[in-house]
């Protein structure tokens, strides 16, 4: 399939399940749990092209989140900042904060990738959880943004697409989606994604073949850092009110390094299984779907926790790692029989 | 292969290179030149920093003192895959395919980085695609092209490590150890692969233990001991060499 028809038909399924969604549910609550699932699949696909492509598995995620949504909300207040200054602008539209969002968290994300790619393995891992850290502490000491107190947002008064709000920020997260996943799939098939192969397989050997790791591995930490903090620019208009805490929860690290692990690394088939499955089971779990039942909402994690051991055990390579594995072992028998034939 | 020589100076000269890891001199002054064309055999005792050496020369390691020059232009402070272009490649001591790609993929690797990266030159999708299975066929590796690396026995592992080094298009191959824990008659056809490989204008030095393999190899025989050039001449002479005996047997 060439690059562009999959980007139609990606574009074209993203649209149909925006439309459809609205002409079947009528209940708001559908799209709020929706919209969470959505964004763990930009979450998940953005933690991906580092953590699947390149192999740095980055624990930061938050942080890159966090950056997005607190980018939204300086862009929030910046009107009546600047109204101080007797300059008039109009209100900045969600998509443009959405912009911004990427451009600040890829940024972060080149520089710490910078600081920190002569880490390998476990030590880039604990960088980056430094990195959460860092950001979360700057944030909580930083007055305009709310601090440690947080922040109340108040959205726009009319959705520009329609309907309810929150169905606006389900469209959009549903069209950062097909971005994020046409984005990565371009990746995988393309040079720059055979040259994060081999820097995850060997990067003495991937030097030794002419890859710039370098280079590669900062085009990888900006590229999943500007998607993650795509994916957090809308919050601040999705929860209503943006408190550091919440925003830096651990779930959001947690979730977009399981996610890929249980759908599968190598593809980008894979962390939207894992996003789905993971996503909508939390929901369901959160809302206490099954009968009543009266569940704890630390049930989330535990979910996360019990998936994550047993799908290491089972599948370690993932849903996606075992369908790939059935259809290489396929394809050797398949060549042996040939081979067999031709020498007979 | 990448630039025309520039003129008859040697391909590769190395002056006064020096190593050291914290208090330990790994290498100590050497000086080494070599000739388009040759094939050197690079011998010494275990660490006595022959490894290191082809690490500081593709930009691996970093040498704190000394000089290099490839084809007459200082490649000091290139990193590795900026070497690898200039047409300096190298296969390693211990085989490092890319475990997750396919045999085609694995050179594709070097072809797309190395061959296309260099200016005027851009081959094709069929291009690359024919020009994997010719490197597959010349190390007679082509009925494995869609395996994984993990499917490959000991003997066809180093041969996708020269041809993924070969697939650079390089002037000059350091092959690193190609034949450790190979049969006799393995052996033989990683001696024939590397001759095939000189004939067809690579220079190559070759790091080996296997002495039967490096004498029948050899053009030259280079001898490093603790870090020190003892030896450099003829296979026959440099064996013959008091020094080189008492390096390798004893007083």
């Amino acid at each position: 399939m060439k690059i562009g028809v999959f980007w139609l038909i990606a574009a074209a399924v993203g649209l149909a399940l925006v439309v459809l969604t609205r002409l079947y549910f009528t209940n708001e609550y559908f799209f709020f749990a929706a919209y969470v699932v959505l964004q763990y699949v930009v979450l998940s696909t953005a933690w991906n092209i580092l953590g699947g492509y390149t192999g740095y598995i980055n624990f930061g995620t938050g942080a890159f989140f966090a950056i997005g949504a607190y980018s939204s909300v300086v862009l929030h207040k910046l009107p009546a900042l600047l109204k101080t200054f007797d300059m008039v602008i109009p209100a900045i539209p969600l998509p443009v904060m959405i912009l911004v969002g990427g451009i600040v968290s890829g940024m972060v994300g080149l520089g710490t990738g910078y600081l920190t790619l002569r880490l390998r393995g476990v030590f880039f891992a604990i960088a980056t959880l430094a990195l959460a850290v860092v950001v979360q502490t700057l944030i909580v000491n930083w007055d305009y943004v709310g601090g440690s107190r947080g922040i109340y947002m108040i959205r726009p008064p009319k959705a520009p697409l329609g309907g309810s709000y929150i169905q606006y920020l389900y469209a959009l997260m549903m069209a950062l989606c097909v971005i994020s996943v046409g984005i990565a799939r371009w990746i995988e098939r393309s040079r720059l994604g055979l040259g994060f192969a081999a820097i995850r397989d060997d990067e003495l050997a991937a030097e030794a073949g002419g890859v710039p790791t370098l280079r590669l591995k900062l085009i990888a930490t900006t590229l999943s850092g500007a998607l993650m903090g795509m994916a957090g620019a809308p919050l601040p208009y999705y929860v209503t009110y943006l408190e550091p805490a919440s925003t830096f929860n651990l779930a959001y690290a947690v979730n977009s390094v399981a996610m890929p692990v249980i759908g599968g690394m190598t593809s980008w088939v894979g962390p939207i299984l894992g996003a789905i499955l993971l996503g909508t089971i939390q929901q369901l779990g959160s809302v206490g779907f099954f009968l009543d039942l009266n569940i704890p909402p630390t049930f989330n994690l535990l979910i996360v926790g019990v998936l994550l051991i047993l799908f290491v055990i089972i599948m370690p390579n993932g849903i996606m790692g075992l369908i790939s594995a059935r259809q290489r072992r396929r394809a050797t028998i398949i060549e042996t029989a040939l081979q067999q034939q031709r020498a007979a | 292969m990448s630039s025309a020589q520039t003129d008859n100076g040697p391909l590769l000269a190395v002056s006064g290179l020096g190593k050291r890891f914290g208090g330990f001199v790994a290498l100590e002054n050497i000086d080494l030149t070599i000739a388009t064309g040759e094939r050197v055999g690079l011998i010494g005792p275990n660490g006595s920093g022959k490894s290191t050496l082809v690490n500081c020369l593709c930009g691996t390691l970093r040498n704190e003192t000394g000089a290099v020059l490839f084809d007459g232009r200082p490649v000091d402070g290139l990193i590795a895959h900026e070497r690898t272009r200039l047409g300096l490649a190298r296969s390693f001591q211990l085989p490092k395919p890319f475990h997750t790609l396919n045999l085609i993929d694995n050179l594709r690797v070097p072809l797309l980085y190395t061959v296309n990266a260099r200016p005027g030159h851009h081959l094709s999708d069929e291009q690359v695609a024919a020009r994997c299975a010719e490197l597959l066929e010349a190390v007679a590796l082509a009925d494995k092209a869609r395996r994984l690396p993990r499917d490959l026995t000991q003997v066809e592992m180093r041969k996708l490590e020269l041809a993924r080094a070969v697939a650079t298009e390089p002037r000059l191959l350091f092959a690193d150890e190609a034949m450790a824990g190979l049969s006799p008659s393995e052996v033989e056809e990683i001696i024939a692969v590397l001759l095939r490989l000189n004939q067809q204008g690579i220079t190559i030095v070759l790091i080996e233990h296997i002495m039967r393999a490096v004498m029948s190899f050899s053009t030259r025989l280079v001898v490093l001991v603790a870090g020190q050039k003892i030896a450099d001449g003829m296979p026959q002479e440099v064996v013959r060499n008091p020094e080189v005996e008492r390096a390798y047997l004893g007083e």
